[in-house]
């Protein structure tokens, strides 16, 4: 443990979060999470920094040499990493770690563990290549893996969003009603190493510690479920009841991210952003995807073209009503995307009446990047506008 | 179902959605839930009065919460919970202890628990109860679990957000809000005009006397076995 104290006083999060003068300043993606977690309050960060990562994890260890951090350690690996925060904060800790890629599949067993044990906890995941072979490039197909798992999915278009949404992660994450893990997620390389403006609250200033007693339920006393069902479980046992107290655990743990909805809205704005609601074409995009759709949107509204935007800043919960809302006079709606499997196109068809509406793509994938025009190919469709292809000699 | 009421007294089914999936929000500070409806607390207070005076076998289920003397909040909420039960005619009083799952299973006279709360609402023949100073968690699993296999009639007094699957859900309750329902509760008595003289409720058959005179390992029960004993020492009787 460090004894190295920086001068910071606590704040209603509230203020921190809301209402506090902002300074801009120009950092990485990597720099805003630490930013984040330098005004959060954080007992302890664990992770398992491998070559090739960002430098995320490392500036969290700067920050514990400094003081911020009251603890900090490299596990011996994403699954023991991923293990060690879950016992960290089931003894009352606010902990935070980050990981990407292969990382994140490593750990994911342990992670997905953490909403039915009521686990709150932030996780950055900086995403990047999964697939074999290997690359350190972004592609954000690993969220899909977090999808299914009851935890908070929220997926950052640029730095700014990075460091917003992990410092009101932590505050999200800890209401006694939600109380279940925020994954923040963005995309690796061309947001936690590029730069762009943050706006940041005053770094004097920091959340309350987290209160272990304001629970949804008991902490530390491993003699009690949740704990204790990792060698007592009720779903171990062959009998009726012990079907149904996993049926409505499960129910609870979904319940608990349904709650969620008022407090992203609360301290995110919302869980979508809206641009141009009464376009006849929309994009609908999530992450870096969402930073191109905002330019695709600018263009086509220069050319006189009626496109709008949908940023979907929350993935879980996803905000079906607010899409269908605005989707419902659309003839065409476009989902650019960081992946092959296009599961953020499977989920806008999911939850809309007419999907055929829907356009897959554009898509790129295996750490492409997304130019603006491709997106523009799927506008001009939509609108049958016709445009000569240039051919480069 | 009754007509305009989202959430009643069941048994709604084999595995009913749970009301947060509904469309129920929790009430913001000051409001309540009836029937998954954000209403006054007032309001809600005379419809959970009413039911724990007109319905049958009327208990209340406290939880760790107020059955532990933590601090000396939760004292004062533990009695102010024995002086609400003394208004409400041969209310009984059955706890929970704790959440451990408990196989092959409970005594349903002298306990209930969230891993199986139908056991003890069934055997008793509970139409109306009370969860007060159950962690939200386990306070949620029981009365979806009650709302789907039971008739019981469940009134949340919670201390936190309040529970979308109770029929009456009360929030930020402690002491004061306890007496505060147990006061609308005798109005509401007088109103439908049931004679009753406050009287503490009949203590747990099922659980053995307490003397409070001794404590022995005994009296851990099943954590016994943590009271681990020095090398070569034989704990016979402590105080």
């Amino acid at each position: 443990m460090t004894e190295r104290k920086p001068e910071q006083r606590v704040v209603d999060p509230e203020y921190l979060i809301l209402e506090a003068p902002r300074e801009r300043k120009f950092i990485t993606g990597s720099q805003a999470f630490a930013e984040a977690i330098k005004r959060a309050n954080v007992d302890i960060a664990i992770a398992y920094p491998i070559t090739p990562q960002s430098e995320t994890m490392h500036l969290v260890g700067d920050l514990y040499a400094q003081g911020y951090v009251k603890d900090y350690y490299r596990a011996e690996e994403e699954y023991g990493a991923m293990s060690a925060i879950a016992g960290a904060v089931r003894g009352g800790a606010r902990a935070f770690s980050a990981t990407s890629g292969p990382g994140l599949l490593r750990g994911l067993e342990a992670i997905v563990s953490w909403p039915g044990h009521r686990r709150p906890a932030v996780l950055g995941v900086m995403t990047r290549v999964v697939n074999a072979p290997l690359s350190i490039q972004p592609d954000n197909v690993e969220i899909s893996y977090l999808l299914n798992c009851g935890m908070i999915v929220l997926h950052a278009e640029n730095q700014q969003d990075v460091f917003d949404f992990t410092l009101a992660g932590f505050v999200i994450s800890e209401k006694v009603d939600v109380y279940i893990p925020v994954a923040v997620c963005t995309e690796g390389f061309f947001v936690t190493h590029a730069k762009g403006y943050v706006d940041l609250p005053p770094e004097d200033m920091k959340l309350p510690p987290r209160d272990p007693y304001k629970a949804p339920v008991p902490p530390t006393d491993c003699e009690i479920p949740p704990a204790r069902i990792q060698r007592d479980a009720p779903v171990q046992k062959s009998n009726f009841m012990s079907y149904l107290i996993h049926a409505v655990w499960q129910q609870e743990i979904w319940s608990a991210n349904n709650r969620a909805r008022k407090w992203i809205k609360h301290y995110l704005g919302g869980l979508v952003e809206v641009v141009n609601p009464d376009a006849e074409v929309f994009i609908v995009a999530s992450g870096c995807a969402a930073a191109q759709g905002r330019e695709a949107q600018r263009y086509a509204e220069m050319e006189g073209l009626n496109v709008g935007l949908v940023k979907v800043k929350s993935i879980r919960p996803f905000p079906a009503q607010e899409i269908r809302e605005v989707l419902k006079k659309a003839k065409a709606v476009i989902v650019p995307e960081h992946n092959i499997v296009g599961w953020l196109a499977k989920e806008v068809k999911a939850v809309i009446p007419n999907s055929g509406i829907v356009v897959d793509g554009p898509r790129v994938y295996g750490g492409m990047t997304l130019p603006v025009e491709l997106i523009m190919e799927k506008i001009y469709e939509a609108f049958g506008v016709k445009k000569a292809k240039k051919t480069v000699v | 179902m009754e007509e305009g009421k989202l959430i009643t007294p069941g048994p709604a089914g084999y595995k009913p959605e749970p009301a947060a999936f509904l469309g129920v929000d929790l009430p913001p500070p000051g409001k309540a839930l009836l029937y998954g409806e954000i209403v006054d607390e007032e309001v809600a207070m005379r419809e959970a009065a009413k039911a724990m005076l007109t319905r049958r076998n009327p208990t209340i289920f406290p939880g760790p919460l107020v059955l532990w003397g933590w601090n000396a909040s939760a004292m004062e909420k533990a009695k102010a919970v024995l002086e609400l039960a003394a208004e409400i005619p041969n209310c009984r009083i059955i706890p929970m202890p704790d959440y451990r799952p408990k196989y092959p299973k409970i005594d349903p006279e002298a306990e209930i628990n969230p891993n199986h709360p139908n056991l003890t609402i069934i055997h008793n023949k509970i139409e109306a109860c009370i969860f007060v100073g159950v962690h939200c968690h386990y306070a949620n699993l029981s009365l979806r679990m009650i709302r789907a296999g039971t008739n019981c009639f469940t009134i949340a007094l919670c201390a936190e957000m309040g529970h979308e699957d109770a029929m009456v859900s009360l929030r930020d309750v402690h002491a004061e809000e306890i007496r505060k329902f147990k006061d609308v509760l005798v109005q509401v008595r007088k109103e439908l005009g049931i004679e009753w003289t406050p009287k503490p409720p009949p203590e747990n058959p099922s659980l053995p006397k307490e003397e409070w005179t001794t404590v022995s390992p005994l009296d851990f029960g099943e954590y016994a076995a943590l009271l681990i004993p020095r090398r070569g020492e034989v704990v016979e009787e402590t105080e």
